[in-house]
């Protein structure tokens, strides 16, 4: 599904490295965790991956199902199946929700060539989901994510997802500002998601989320790169002492 | 010479050969007392403060510069509205093209038989609303088409009016030089909608006199379309009566050059002034609104909203200002001013300005000019919006604030539909 090789990415206008060579493969039917210490580069990695302006890649690939994600605009690889839950879900005022969201599907689709959802389809959708999620219908007419609170912002990162049905889905700290509830709504999200065909990339701090959602694997990142990838136990270790023995071990 | 000196003797040379239209008396004294405002006052020239950031003069010189006649195929604006439609040619009256000129709770004249009458109530709202907003600042223009206009409609409204009387401009005449005056008075609580769209003309000097008596409501939402080379100066005076409204929103796209004023005195107590305005620019575009509200009584309410769009070289002009005179307690008013930049090539330059006479105020103002918001757009494209459409819908959520003072739903949707169409066009 998602293959990244020896991925090295700077900053456009600063000369700072900050991937300095990540190896990554995330298989369909998986959940990857990717844990690690702030600054570590987790958000870059993703920003990188969906196509965000401001990186410059200097060395390796990155591919889903094979087609090379860093030749195409952030919305080409969006109708290919890439999805980011964002760590900071953006305010945009004046935009509806539902109006974006609608926007979003119908043009994933027009780019797949596959037939434009009608409003009254899509409106029937919406409403199942957002139902599920515990989204009310003024948060789908008010504009997109203002005046939401944390929580409310990332259950509409999971209905968006839900709606959009990517193959490859990234979710950065979508736990972050979330009370003990809105874990659980929101993984249950994500579980209902799960699916043989679908791959998951879960960058996360804490093992809390990954009680609800039940890695494969576990990754560590650190400086920039991977430093260690093992199963569930891994995440439980950090909980238990810190990054600083894994470090440590790898220094 | 001094500046005032030579402005005078241009003002005269320009106006040598022109004679005033003939009329009825109370025409005639009006259209002779605006001659010599005018005279007095002296046409705009660069060198005026209030003309700073607008060069006035393809709207002051003899000829107007020709402009071409586009044809965007699309359906006539406030198609599917029940209205009153008056439709004017090039600046003239076309009886053909209009309804019946007469609707329940409403008196509908044209001028040009209005004038042609030695008595009528219009003599106390012609040029007189107009001569009001000469001070503190001269508006030249203004007191050129009250003293010049032969044609334009005189709306006497006595009720509760729920059909729009829509004023039609067509363009047909490359060279055509229209000036048209329209006065509409409305008597205690009673309430009218004015819709006007079209070219008009390659040039176009228009001004609206309203009269807004106590708890009556003028709503007025104009489309300015969509001649590329055409150009136009207009000026809307408003009287606001004790517990009147009065709210007014322009949607200009395309145009050379545009200079929309709007004067409003608010003269008795809780009134409403509401004006907005949204544009979209695109090359070589000169949008200016100037307005000027005045305070004059306790209580009253004001909102000021202008967003331009810029791009390709445009360039967006807003002078606004709020004077609270003094008494004019509890005041309330708010004006806002922006720009949303889509390339280094476009400017917009803005003067806000309060002028506070009374204590106990709520005045605030803003103005900003920015680009359009990166992360927004990435999160959209993010979500599969490709990058032309998802700068349209913000550019859409950029203006959504002026739209929204339209206060009526379906008249919103059908400005928001204008500005959804034209950012379409622009896409191919
Ligand atoms: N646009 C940027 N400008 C400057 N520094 C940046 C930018 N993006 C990321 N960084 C820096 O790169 C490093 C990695 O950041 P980030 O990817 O956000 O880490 P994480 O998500 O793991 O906390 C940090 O040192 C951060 O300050
Ligand atoms: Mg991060």
């Amino acid at each position: 599904m998602l293959e990244i090789k020896g991925l090295k990415v700077q900053l456009e206008d600063e000369d700072k490295q900050i991937l300095k060579g990540v190896d990554l493969k995330v298989e369909a039917g998986k959940v990857h965790a990717i844990m690690g210490p702030n600054g570590s580069g987790k958000s870059t990695l993703s920003y990188v991956l969906s196509g965000k302006d401001g990186y410059e890649v200097t060395d390796g690939s990155a591919s889903l199902n094979g087609e090379d994600l860093l030749e195409l605009e952030a919305e080409e690889r969006a109708a290919l199946g890439l999805f980011l839950a964002f760590q900071y879900p953006v305010e945009i005022p004046g935009v509806g929700n539902m109006t974006f969201l609608r926007t979003a599907v119908n043009s994933q689709r027009k780019a797949r060539g596959e037939e434009e959802l009608s409003a009254k389809d899509f409106l029937q959708e919406i409403r199942a989901k957002a139902k599920t999620l515990k989204i009310d219908a003024d948060m789908l007419k008010r504009p997109v994510n203002v005046g939401f609170s944390g929580g409310e912002k990332k259950r509409n990162e999971i209905l968006q997802m839900a709606m959009l049905e990517p193959k490859m889905c990234i979710l950065d700290e979508t736990d972050s500002g979330l009370d003990v509830d809105a874990m659980k709504l929101v993984s249950e999200g994500v579980n209902a998601l799960r699916d043989e065909g679908r791959g998951f990339l879960v960058i996360t701090h804490y093992q809390r989320l990954l009680d609800h959602i039940k890695p494969d694997v576990v990754h560590i990142m650190a400086d920039g790169r991977i430093i260690k990838t093992g199963g569930p136990e891994l995440a439980l270790e950090v909980e238990k002492n810190g990054y600083a023995d894994i470090l440590a071990e790898m220094a | 010479m001094n500046a005032v000196a030579k402005k005078i003797e241009a003002t005269t040379a320009r106006l040598e050969g022109m004679s005033l239209p003939a009329g009825g008396k109370w025409a005639t004294e009006a259209r002779e007392a605006a001659l010599t405002r005018l005279r007095t006052m002296g046409l705009p020239d660069r060198r005026d403060e209030y003309w700073k950031y607008t060069r006035p003069d393809t709207l002051t010189q003899t000829d107007a510069p020709e402009a071409s006649v586009l044809d965007t195929g699309e359906a006539p604006l406030f198609d599917g509205f029940d209205r009153l439609k008056v439709v004017f040619v090039d600046g003239v009256f076309d009886a053909e093209q209009s309804d019946d000129l007469s609707g329940e709770g409403l008196n509908i004249e044209r001028l040009a038989d209005v004038a042609a009458k030695d008595i009528h109530w219009a003599r106390d709202v012609y040029g007189v609303l107009e001569n009001n907003g000469q001070s503190p600042v001269e508006r030249p223009l203004a007191a050129l088409n009250s003293a010049f206009a032969t044609d334009g409609v005189v709306i006497h409204v006595t009720g509760k009016v729920s059909r729009p009387v829509n004023l039609i401009y067509r363009h047909k005449s490359d060279s055509s030089d229209a000036i048209l005056h329209h006065v509409i008075k409305l008597d205690a609580g009673a309430e009218l909608t004015v819709l006007e769209n079209g070219p008009a003309a390659a040039r176009f000097n228009k001004s609206m006199e309203v009269d807004v008596a106590d708890g009556a409501a003028f709503h007025h939402v104009r489309a300015q379309g969509r001649d590329h080379e055409r150009r136009a100066v207009t000026h809307i005076f408003g009287r606001l009566g004790t517990e009147s409204v009065f709210k007014s929103f322009t949607l200009t796209v395309n145009g050379r050059l545009t200079r929309n004023e709007a004067i409003l005195e608010l003269t008795g107590d809780d009134a409403v002034a509401h004006v907005a305005g949204a544009c979209l620019g695109d090359g070589d575009f000169h949008h200016d609104d100037t307005v000027f509200v005045t305070h004059d009584a306790v209580n009253c309410e004001s909102r000021q909203v202008f967003k331009k769009v810029l791009r390709n070289g445009a360039t967006g002009v807003f002078q606004g200002k709020i004077l609270v005179q003094p008494g004019a307690q509890k005041t309330d008013g708010y004006q806002i001013s922006q720009s949303l930049l889509l390339d280094e090539d476009s400017q917009f330059l803005a003067k806000p300005e309060l002028e506070i006479y009374a204590d106990d105020v709520a005045c605030s103002h803003g103005s900003t000019s920015g680009a359009i918001d990166e992360e927004a757009l990435f999160y959209l494209r993010a979500r599969g919006v490709p990058k032309d459409i998802a700068t349209d819908l913000m550019v859409l959520s950029f203006v959504a604030e002026a739209v929204d003072e339209i206060e009526n739903e379906d008249l919103r949707d059908e400005m928001l539909a204008r500005l959804e169409g034209w950012l379409e066009r622009r896409r191919d």
